[in-house]
């Protein structure tokens, strides 16, 4: 027998009102990540001696290069986020100031990826031809 | 009139052993790797805006600072790699008994630093001095 009312079972919410969404999503883009991590370090060893900007250049103009670039800032940021909001949740005592640290660290991850994405996306559409 | 015993938060009280050692290095590698974030972008930034600030970012790099900043964060990659896929399968509901764990914890800590010292001959010269 379940002790969980039927309205809780329904919304899939525990008495922490949420969480395993946050879970869930880690695990999820951890397994994505093991995938994009190790293929950037393949990509770092494959741009040669002193990673010259040719190579850098070449290499993102592969659109499969560039996808999986995307893709590494994408979710590494999402997982960053959310790797840091348990952190900061854990040893961050006082409301005030978690709330203001943990969107911070939304904000800033926010606009660095931006950044990134609008990187890739230059160099993929040749902006250093 | 004295304060009552209370209760004391896990870690005040648990002796130091390895699973709470493989679990804050997780923590601590997995903050190192959000800020290795910022120059990862910091160096696509810098490939696309031209030959000139590439240049410029991979002396940042190739100082024996950011050099040490690679090696932390290449090495954070590999321990919250390698410690990550062990808690997928902790959450699959494989490999939780005492001697497996322990077992597994030492594997990921000896196999992270083989491997980012390994990784570290071939990344150095990638992003190493030439700049």
């Amino acid at each position: 027998m379940s002790l969980r009312s039927p309205l809780g079972r329904v919304l899939g919410l525990g008495s922490a009102k949420g969480g395993s969404g946050h879970w869930y999503s880690q695990r999820i883009t951890a397994v994505a990540l093991v995938i994009l991590g190790l293929w950037f370090v393949a990509s770092l060893l494959m741009l040669g001696h002193g990673a010259p900007h040719e190579s850098v250049v070449a290499w993102l103009r592969s659109p499969f290069s560039a996808v999986m670039a995307l893709l590494l800032i994408v979710v590494g940021a999402y997982h960053a986020q959310l790797g840091l909001q348990v952190v900061f949740e854990d040893y961050v005592g006082d409301k005030g100031t978690r709330v203001v640290v943990l969107v911070a660290i939304k904000f800033a991850l926010v606009v660095a990826a931006l950044i990134g994405v609008l990187a890739v996306l230059r160099l993929a559409f040749g902006a250093q031809a | 009139m004295a304060q009552p015993e209370r209760p004391l938060s896990p870690f005040m009280q648990y002796r130091w052993q390895y699973t709470n050692t493989t679990s804050i290095l997780h923590r601590i590698t997995g903050i190192l790797l959000s800020l290795c974030f910022f120059v990862l972008v910091y160096w696509l930034a810098a490939a696309a805006g031209g030959p000139e600030q590439y240049g410029r970012a991979l002396a940042c790099i190739g100082s024996p600072l950011g050099q040490l900043v690679l090696f932390g964060g290449l090495f954070s990659f590999c321990y919250h790699l390698l410690n990550g896929i062990r808690h997928l399968f902790f959450d699959a509901g494989y490999g939780f008994e005492l001697a497996v764990a322990r077992k597994t914890g030492w594997a990921v800590g000896i196999g992270s630093v083989v491997m980012a010292v390994v990784l570290w001959v071939f990344v150095g010269m990638t992003l190493g001095g030439a700049a």
